[in-house]
């Protein structure tokens, strides 16, 4: 199956090459029997890169150890869930499962797109072709996952035992979807370049791409922050790593580009700021897969050092200098049909929010590489921890959220003096008074009493929106409140739907700002002993050691020490934290017999947690005294911590709202019969 | 654990409690029992010392969030060792932090002998001093700067254009007929 692999990865690599060409010969000359080649060449591409990695994943399933990628990642024991996680969880096959999804994106693209964007079709097949062509050719030539070994061992490696959880089951895959799928607005955007279309017409094509990315992204993103929380250990879910870093970069800048694009969409104002944008986020995207591959900056999350990191450098200089040339020749063509009126003014709300949105990429890029900056400036290295990020960047972060508020709020073109009375009455008004509640009750972290006091803002703010506009469904259309607020919103999903995922935002923000009044301690326990910890919500917990079980369990041997918690004298329950120790077999037999195993990995530690809406119990067992029952545990009360998974939830229901195609459009495709081809349709 | 012995010492220990009231305090209830060992030590991870009062000292946790464990994890020295217990670095720098603190050095002291030791790289985040200050003034520069010019622009056009100054006289809309507008627009296709 391997020998198949690698014939499907060399046909691909070969595919990609002549969709290249004869995606951009194909657009500029408009000879359609190139254009057609290049789409039939996207749909190929997919099919041969299907096949490549059907056989990897029968190689991993058949536990054919002589291919060195199975060897390495995976072992006779591991369940076979992660055994097909297994495939991106290596460097070569999450290059395979990049190139393989990229084909699967070019193709519904191509298959998708309504036909009124045919003049851009063959250049976004040329784009989608050459960045595909990248990757086969990295997979192929840097790092292959077909490679066999000169010989074949008896057992895997195994995974890492802090893969072995779900969350990292569907992190990667999404967070990967996120950053693939960005290739497809950009490939966009360049066709309307090459094209010189550049009316909205790209913009329409793209929407629900972008929509997509982002949300492929924000759950990316919020199922690593689940995953850091409940494998690392650590209490915590976000510890401004490079890598972490590396994905925040885009959503930022794509968050960025969804904003500013309503600005060109309805004013046809920012296009070079679009276009910037969303090549900006492509190049980011690859960037942050450069950090992660290359080495070059020291992460926890990183693939093995390899020599692929030198291909994604040629490649994201190349990408810079291709899409800056081209930028730089159609300037003439991206002016602006109008101009900004007023600073007061819903544009210029929006435009400040993209100013602080970027701003902030560029402190966390900065941030990220001024390790290396320094390096080569003063010739010395320096360290760029969570201190740094939170003192700059929090404070970004603030003012973001105020401009979440703010933005809604303001009238296109330019807003009075009375309109702005208006509107920001009663939000301004909630927000001081929940300011005046946080300090009178004696909260005293500034950053934090900010944050909810914001929050409160942009939340009345947005009640607002929605009692205004179901009142005015009520008065005119005499429909009950739950009538009008369905209807009102499937009648401007993009719009509502906006609204919702600041919600989310909003919820982050304060789930985030809990973390301010963190307390953890450390405690060595014999069976029987306690230790009290007081909570930042003022309740007083009792931890009981009650001792140490030890047992085989799935594929491992787990040491799972027990404490009885207690709530103000109430028992609420018992939390187990666990050492578990993995293991490989030293005969080729299945299943292993456990005298014949020996330990694979360090032991890793699964954190015990109980989660309610005020707090997290977060119980960590450090490890025995002495090989004893005596525990040596981490007690941590994380406040708030459940809102920010709340708060992800909130974000994506809300980002599915403002994808969903409206009622409208429904009924067009079916009475045309086109569902496969959904006819787009302008939305205030 | 379950043997008579200890469900007396237990029933003695509750009912001695019971008589004295203790105040709460953060040290752990001690218990007179002897802890059995493990049936697998090596497979519990590595083994740990007790816990003395240095480990949740405010000063010595607050000062390790500010050093670098060398280890290669990234991490400060505290949540190194308080949560990658394969690590045996950052119980050895806490070791040598409670050290200087015995020895009567105070925090600046403690993170300058760390910093002549191990360099720069040892602090979780640089120093505020000379080239390092652009890691943090350069964001917030850039984008005060940048915020102005658009400011001070939109302020200079609105003041010099007829067209824009006109633009004030828009009817103000709020945001339940502004909805009744789009949904109507949205209607005729708009």
């Amino acid at each position: 199956m391997t020998f198949l692999g690698q014939l499907a990865l060399w046909v691909a690599l070969l595919l990609a090459i002549w969709g290249s060409v004869v995606g951009f010969v194909g657009g500029a000359k408009q000879r359609p029997e190139l254009i057609l080649s290049s789409k039939r060449t996207t749909y190929a591409l997919f099919g041969v890169l299907l096949v490549a990695s059907l056989s990897l994943l029968t190689a991993l399933v058949k536990h054919d150890f002589n291919v060195a990628y199975v060897a390495s990642y995976t072992n006779r024991d591991l369940p076979m869930v992660y055994v097909l996680a297994a495939f991106y969880g290596g460097q070569a096959g999450s290059l395979l499962f990049w190139s393989v999804v990229l084909a699967l994106f070019a193709a519904l693209a191509q298959w998708m797109t309504p036909r009124r964007y045919d003049h851009l079709l063959p250049y976004v097949a040329g784009v989608t072709s050459v960045v595909t062509l990248f990757f086969v050719a990295v997979t192929l030539f840097g790092a292959n996952p077909f490679e066999r070994l000169a010989f074949t061992p008896i057992d895997g490696n195994g995974l890492n035992p802090q893969l072995q959880n779900p969350g990292m089951v569907v992190h990667p895959p999404m967070l990967y979807l996120g950053y693939i799928s960005v290739t497809i607005p950009f490939a966009f955007g360049m066709a309307a370049l090459l094209s010189k279309q550049l009316d909205t017409g790209w913009l329409h094509a793209i929407r629900k791409w972008m929509l997509v990315s982002w949300l492929f992204l924000t759950i990316g993103i919020t199922l690593g922050m689940w995953w850091a929380y409940v494998e690392l250990g650590w209490g915590g879910y976000w510890a401004w790593d490079p890598v972490e870093n590396a994905s925040f970069l885009p959503w930022l800048t794509m968050t960025a580009f969804l904003h500013s694009v309503m600005i060109q969409e309805k004013r046809g104002m920012l296009k070079k700021w679009n276009m910037i944008l969303i090549s900006g986020t492509f190049v980011l995207s690859i960037f942050g897969t450069f950090i992660t591959r290359s080495g070059i900056i020291s992460s926890v999350h990183s693939f093995t050092q390899s020599s692929v990191g030198y291909f994604f450098l040629g490649f994201l200089i190349l990408i810079v200098v291709a899409v800056t040339a081209l930028l730089l020749s159609r300037l003439p063509l991206l002016e602006a049909d109008m101009e900004l009126e007023s600073m007061v003014s819903r544009e210029a709300s929006f435009l400040f929010n993209n100013l602080l949105l970027v701003g902030v990429a560029f402190s966390v890029l900065w941030g990220t590489l001024f390790p290396i900056i320094s390096e080569l400036v003063r010739g010395t290295q320096v360290t760029v921890g969570p201190p740094f990020f939170n003192q700059v960047n929090i404070p970004l972060g603030l003012g973001l959220l105020g401009l979440t508020g703010i933005g809604p709020l303001i009238a296109w073109r330019h807003a009075s003096s009375s309109h702005l009375r208006r509107q920001f009455i009663v939000p301004v008004g909630t927000g001081l008074v929940v300011l005046a509640i946080l300090t009178a009750v004696g909260v005293r972290d500034f950053y934090a009493v900010v944050t909810f006091g914001l929050a409160a803002f942009v939340l009345a703010g947005i009640v607002q929106e929605f009692s205004r506009g179901i009142g005015a469904r009520h008065r005119l259309h005499g429909e009950g409140y739950a009538t009008a607020l369905a209807r009102m919103v499937a009648r401007n999903r993009r719009r509502y739907g906006g609204y919702v995922v600041h919600v989310g935002i909003v919820v982050y923000f304060v789930a985030f700002a809990g973390m301010a009044f963190k307390k953890d301690m450390e405690a060595s326990l014999l069976p029987g002993e306690s230790v009290e910890m007081r909570s930042p919500f003022g309740y007083t917990y009792e931890f009981t050691h009650l001792g140490v079980s030890q047992g085989w369990e799935l594929n491992r041997f787990v040491s799972a020490a027990l404490v009885e918690v207690k709530r103000n004298g109430k028992t609420i329950g018992r939390i187990k934290s666990e050492k578990r120790q993995h293991f490989t077999c030293r005969v080729q037999v299945d299943p292993c017999p456990r005298d014949l195993r020996e330990a694979s990995f360090e032991p890793s530690t699964e954190a015990g947690i109980r989660s309610d809406l005020r707090e997290d119990i977060y119980v960590v067992f450090a490890g025995s005294v002495e090989g004893t029952e005596e525990a040596v545990y981490r007690f941590t009360l994380n406040p708030l911590v459940w809102w920010v998974w709340f708060g992800g939830v909130i974000l994506v229901i809300g980002g599915m709202v403002t994808m969903w195609p409206s009622s409208r459009v429904m009924t067009e495709r079916v009475v045309r019969g086109t569902a496969r081809k959904p006819q787009m349709v302008g939305t205030v | 654990m379950n043997d008579s012995t200890s469900s007396r010492r237990d029933f003695l220990s509750f009912a001695g409690a019971a008589l004295v009231p203790v105040a709460l305090t953060q040290e752990p209830v001690q218990s007179n029992e002897e802890a059995a060992p493990l049936y697998r030590p090596s497979w519990a991870g590595r083994p740990r010392n007790r816990v003395t009062d240095y480990e949740n000292d405010p000063f010595i946790v607050a000062l390790e969030g500010t050093i670098k464990c060398t280890c290669g994890c990234n991490l400060d020295v505290y949540t190194c060792r308080t949560t990658d217990f394969t690590c045996t670095v950052s119980p050895a720098m806490h070791r040598e932090v409670v050290s200087m603190m015995e020895d009567g050095m105070t925090g600046p002291e403690i993170v300058d002998a760390f910093v002549a030791q191990y360099g720069e790289t040892v602090l979780m985040a640089p120093k505020k001093a000379g080239f390092n200050l652009t890691a943090y003034w350069l964001p917030g520069f850039v984008i005060t700067v940048v915020g102005s010019l658009i400011a001070w622009s939109l302020v200079r056009r609105h003041r010099l254009s007829p067209v824009a100054a006109a633009s004030s006289v828009i009817p103000d809309v709020d945001a339940g007929d502004q909805a009744l507008l789009e949904e109507e627009l949205t209607k005729l296709g708009h």
